[in-house]
């Protein structure tokens, strides 16, 4: 669906976007990720046509994007802000009216659960109420390629949640979704594929499962202190101070159980932490504060 | 150019404009309250050009400063029948030197006998004409110079018949320049244009939306103001009323025009506000709106010619005031078209979505 060469943005003397290439396929959910500044955005907009790349090359459908490529394309800006004074069905008229083919206003209302707001003006709506309706703005044009940017950043966690049962559902019709995002619950729940990018660059690529497996192998179990009545390296595992905690890293997390029942510590309070995509993250873009 | 884009953008313009109760009802009554302010200041009698203080008045400590009933006090009565003047008692001297040094007054004359004593500030224009009116009057009329007055044929232009036609082209400038000017900017800058960018919309549906909307809210409003304003002032107007509304059109359009090239840049309100003022405020001034330029220096004259208000005011008040047809005032229509183009010309070339 989308073939990304060799792409840079520069801007005067930052490099935005370092000669990344990437490919997503037709029907899947396509995951962005990186910390602030990372470049996530650049890309997005670049690839969206909103501004020009210094170099590299944007294939859609295997051609270079024409000027159809904005008729079949439908985009969730991290933030904007729309035509004043209309209410919320005229904006998505308003905005039905500038593409060839759109959606039911009546549908996407219905779908995205607008009908309650649907006759107020546009910046008299709640974040939640918001970000379902700039999504439904995004799918006006029944968009073959849907760009979310950060979509549910600043959304409590129903409001998120329920934002996900939407990007679900516009999943399961088959469409090609690219997703940035600083979740990364959000990620690991709706993407089929990553790519994380820092510095500009794409640092690792892969299904959520084939990231985990590569990067953060290890499960984490976390005892307190007290429980442990022994010298810690009397324990064959890597370990770290947390706190009032000792958190053991392991592959083998029979071994591991084995080996803390030998030494009779006591595991009543024991609870064992699968690794996630956010540690995936953390371990591979690092733990310092970026701004 | 997709008609159904243009206009879907040029609805939504309308409706945001008509929806915005305050700017709205603003649109409409400031140049009807400017009229109506002009109207009543030098329609009355009461208007006065120049402030005479006369000392020592007697009311002065109980009621010091006010316009005093000057048949009661002893100055020449040449002087005193003028018209345009306002006499204004001081108690002493020292009272009325100090509101003469700050041109609170224009002349300060002590009530008496001859000799008179009267001062006037070097640095006042209007201080001079009343030293020369003063002692003009004084002359007895026997030894004046022969002169005679002769009437204006055709009947006089009110000032107000004068002024109006300018109140509503400076109206319309102001309009035209921030409506399209700021309004675009503040859309870039808050991202409404990036979200139109991404869409099929191209830049010259959107432009000529939002101008076209304009020009139809501007000459929308001056239907509207005039309207309601001749049914108070009952303007002359000796020419065309078709004539003037095609001037007026042609002049709304130049003003969108240069209203494009101002939004075609740019993502600070601050500077595009700074950008407006700068030439809005020396346009008000050069072209005519409010007085005249006769008589000003030549680059003066030289320099309103940059201004499409200038030629919009030229062609109005010569339809008004002299009857003038299309064929007369061609040289302001060529001026103003070729404007337009130029303005059009400049902003289609610069416009950015993004920057």
């Amino acid at each position: 669906m989308l073939e990304i060469k060799n792409l840079v943005k520069k801007y005067k003397n930052v490099v935005a976007v370092d000669d990344i290439s990437f490919a997503i396929d037709q029907g899947i959910c396509f995951g962005l990720l990186g910390p602030n500044g990372a470049g996530k955005t650049t890309t997005i907009e670049v690839i969206e046509d909103v501004i020009p790349p210094t170099s590299g090359e944007i294939l859609y459908k295997g051609k270079p994007r024409s000027a159809s490529f904005k008729d079949e394309v439908g985009i969730q800006f991290q933030s904007t802000s729309l035509l004043a004074l209309l209410t919320v069905r005229e904006t998505l008229e308003t905005f039905q009216n500038l593409y060839q083919k759109s959606a039911a206003i009546d549908d996407l209302v219905q779908m995205c659960y607008l009908t309650e707001f649907q006759n107020q003006y546009n910046d008299k709506i709640s974040g939640g109420q918001r970000q379902r309706f700039l999504l439904a703005l995004a799918l006006i044009n029944r968009p073959e390629l849907l760009f979310l940017d950060e979509p549910s950043t600043g959304l409590d966690p129903q409001a998120r949640r329920n934002l996900w049962i939407l990007v679900e559902q516009i999943k399961k019709e088959g469409k090609t979704i690219v997703l940035t995002t600083h979740y990364m619950e959000e990620a690991q729940n709706l993407c089929d594929e990553i790519a994380i990018m820092d510095y500009g660059q794409i640092i690792a690529r892969g299904s959520p499962t084939e990231l985990i497996r590569k990067h953060s192998p290890e499960m984490t179990v976390p005892l307190p202190k007290a429980q442990l009545k022994l010298e810690l390296d009397k324990l064959s595992l890597p370990v770290r101070e947390v706190n009032s905690r000792i958190e053991l890293k392991t592959n083998d997390v029979n071994a591991c159980l084995n080996m803390l029942m030998t030494l009779g510590i006591d595991l009543s309070d024991l609870v064992i932490r699968s690794p996630n995509l956010e540690t995936v993250f953390l371990n591979l873009t690092g733990r310092k504060l970026r701004e | 150019m997709n008609l159904k884009r243009f206009w879907t953008m040029l609805k939504a313009r309308n409706r945001e404009f008509f929806r915005d109760r305050s700017a709205f009802g603003w649109n409409f009554l400031f140049p009807f309250l400017i009229v109506a302010g002009f109207g009543v200041i030098f329609g009355g009698q009461s208007h006065t050009e120049y402030k005479i203080g006369i000392y020592p008045h007697p009311n002065s400590p109980v009621q010091p400063n006010y316009p005093v009933q000057i048949d009661q006090v002893k100055i020449p009565d040449a002087f005193r029948n003028m018209r345009l003047l306002e006499f204004i008692g001081f108690a002493t001297e020292a009272e009325g030197l100090e509101k003469l040094k700050h041109h609170k007054i224009d002349f300060l004359l002590r009530i008496g006998e001859p000799p008179h004593e009267y001062y006037v500030s070097d640095e006042s224009p209007k201080g001079y004409v009343l030293e020369q009116m003063f002692k003009a009057s004084l002359v007895p009329p026997e030894t004046q110079l022969p002169a005679q007055k002769k009437e204006i044929r055709a009947s006089a232009i009110r000032y107000i018949d004068w002024l109006f036609p300018g109140i509503l082209a400076m109206n319309m400038m102001f309009s035209a320049l921030w409506g399209v000017g700021y309004v675009v900017v503040r859309y870039r800058k808050n991202g409404v244009l990036k979200r139109l960018k991404v869409t099929p919309l191209t830049a010259f549906e959107y432009l000529s939306a939002q101008a076209l909307s304009r020009i139809f809210l501007l000459m929308f409003t001056l239907i509207v103001v005039w309207t309601g304003c001749d049914l108070i002032f009952s303007f002359t107007v000796l020419g065309s009323y078709f004539d003037l509304f095609l001037v007026f059109t042609l002049g709304s359009l130049s003003l969108t025009a240069l209203g494009l090239v101002l939004a075609s840049r740019g993502t600070s309100e601050e500077l595009t506000t700074g950008i407006l003022n700068f030439i809005s405020w020396p346009m008000m001034f050069l072209s005519e709106v409010w007085f005249s330029l006769e008589g000003a220096p030549g680059w003066v004259k030289i320099t309103a010619q940059i201004f499409p208000l200038t030629h919009l005011l030229t062609a109005a008040r010569k339809i008004m005031h002299d009857g003038a047809g299309l064929a007369d005032i061609s040289l302001e229509i060529t001026i103003l078209t070729l404007m337009t183009f130029t303005f059009l010309a400049i902003g289609a070339s610069l416009f950015s979505w993004n920057k």
